[in-house]
């Protein structure tokens, strides 16, 4: 290989030859990012600030990671692995998320590093136009790839942490109350999908059985909106806690959600209704048999 | 597996203890609607808390055992359904409409004496049914 390659030193050479060429090439390259570190980083951070890019950071936040960003780009560079910056990305992203750094300033940002270093390689490279050109195929791919990594890396941190949120609120929005002997409650806030109002079937039914409610509450005040299949799961709701024994009374449906589902046309007749809380509250307490006075009614008249 | 029925005052309990086939159901049908009459009771309860499953059949069994009750003068309540079950039951679209449940066998007690005791706030007999009588639902 080694004297096919001094034959012919064209680049039809061969694979292997480009590769070790571009080894060459990189490592000439990364030398020379070494060597102007200082300058090269302080160009970029300038850059940063120039285009109004992380603006929810300080200059000097920005100036030390755009340092440690700048190493670590070097290295995936030098040593072509990501793992390290795989693993920097997200860390980073974990750093910034919260501070509300958006998708398209960290592209920025990287992109910017790209263009300042592909400056930097124009500007010593300039009268050596075919060597240039050489250095860029070797640092174009790289550098894409780095690109691609930090972007991935940023979003998919984000996803996480929307599914961390979901599963949060998941988790938060069922609470079963127990207000009064054998009488729950259960208020629901927010959007119910399929999956949500299967589960918060299954925990009405289950705290029915282990509170031996008799009465249940259910209050959909905050609920934005609901479809067919949210208003037939309710109604499945409502005859499964029959079948344990309970009576359902559901309140605080807005006049939007009482206009859709006449307008779509499910059958509620089986659904005791109240309009609010209260008034599902005190119902439940007549089915139940209570009946709340004030004190001063209870107090012996003198 | 025959289904042993119990009575208890003018009720009948019947608890079922393991999966019933079709001719079980059928024969415990027919034996509490016998014995409605036999004992004169006013009252039946069902325990199904032993069951994981009920099928289509079962439902309709239970439907048939509170109907034919009722016309032979007993009010009947389903009790003790676990709510995988009663689920998995509303999801078939089977709701046993019209027929009295609760959660186990004291509510069910519970509710017969209640039926009872309004029947006499009205001035009627424990069990009668009056006009203007509404099925609990």
């Amino acid at each position: 290989m080694a004297t096919t390659s001094k034959d012919r030193p064209s680049p039809a050479a061969g694979l292997p030859v480009q590769t070790q060429d571009t080894a060459a090439l990189l490592r000439e390259l990364v030398a020379h990012l070494r060597q102007n570190r200082t300058q090269l980083r302080e160009e970029w951070a300038r850059r940063i600030t120039r285009a109004q890019l992380l603006t929810a950071m300080t200059e000097a936040e920005i100036f030390a990671e755009a340092t440690s960003v700048y190493d670590n780009y070097v290295e995936a560079l030098e040593t072509g692995t990501f793992e390290a910056l795989q693993a920097y990305a997200r860390n980073l992203s974990e750093r910034i998320i919260p501070r509300g750094v958006e998708t398209h300033e960290v592209v920025g940002i990287v992109l910017l590093l790209r263009d300042v270093l592909a400056r930097s390689l124009f500007a010593k490279y300039h009268e050596d136009f075919d060597k240039l050109n050489r250095i860029l195929d070797a640092y174009e791919p790289a550098a894409n790839r780095i690109a691609n990594t930090v972007a991935v890396g940023f979003v998919q941190e984000r996803e996480r942490i929307i599914r961390q949120q979901q599963e949060a609120i998941r988790e938060l929005s069922t609470p079963v109350l127990q207000v009064r002997e054998r009488l729950l409650i259960l208020p629901i806030i927010g959007v119910i999908d399929p999956q949500r109002a299967r589960q918060l079937t299954e925990q009405l039914l289950r705290a029915i059985r282990t509170n031996r409610a008799k009465v249940v509450v259910i209050d959909i005040t905050g609920v934005a909106a609901m479809d067919s299949n949210v208003a037939n799961h309710l109604v499945q709701t409502v005859e499964a806690s029959r079948l344990l024994g309970a009576t359902v009374i559901v309140t605080g449906l807005s006049p939007e959600i009482a206009q859709t589902l006449v307008t779509i046309g499910v059958d509620l007749s089986e659904m005791a209704t109240v309009g609010d809380l209260q008034g599902g509250i005190e119902e439940a307490e007549r089915l139940l048999g209570y009946k709340v006075l004030p004190l001063e009614e209870l107090a012996p008249k003198t | 597996m025959e289904v042993p029925i119990l009575t208890q005052g003018q009720y009948l309990i019947a608890s079922i203890q393991s999966a019933l086939t079709d001719a079980d159901l059928s024969q415990l049908r027919e034996a509490l609607i016998e014995r409605v009459g036999r004992f004169r009771a006013r009252g039946v309860i069902v325990d199904v808390t032993a069951l994981d499953v009920m099928d289509s059949f079962a439902v309709r069994t239970l439907r048939d055992i509170a109907h034919m009750a009722r016309l032979r003068g007993a009010e009947t309540v389903i009790v003790g359904i676990q709510p995988e079950v009663a689920f998995a039951m509303v999801q078939l679209g089977l709701t046993l409409k019209g027929v009295a449940t609760a959660l186990d066998l004291e509510e069910g007690l519970t509710f017969l004496d209640g039926v009872a005791r309004e029947r006499v706030e009205r001035g009627q007999g424990p069990f009668d049914r009056g006009p203007g009588h509404r099925d609990r639902a």
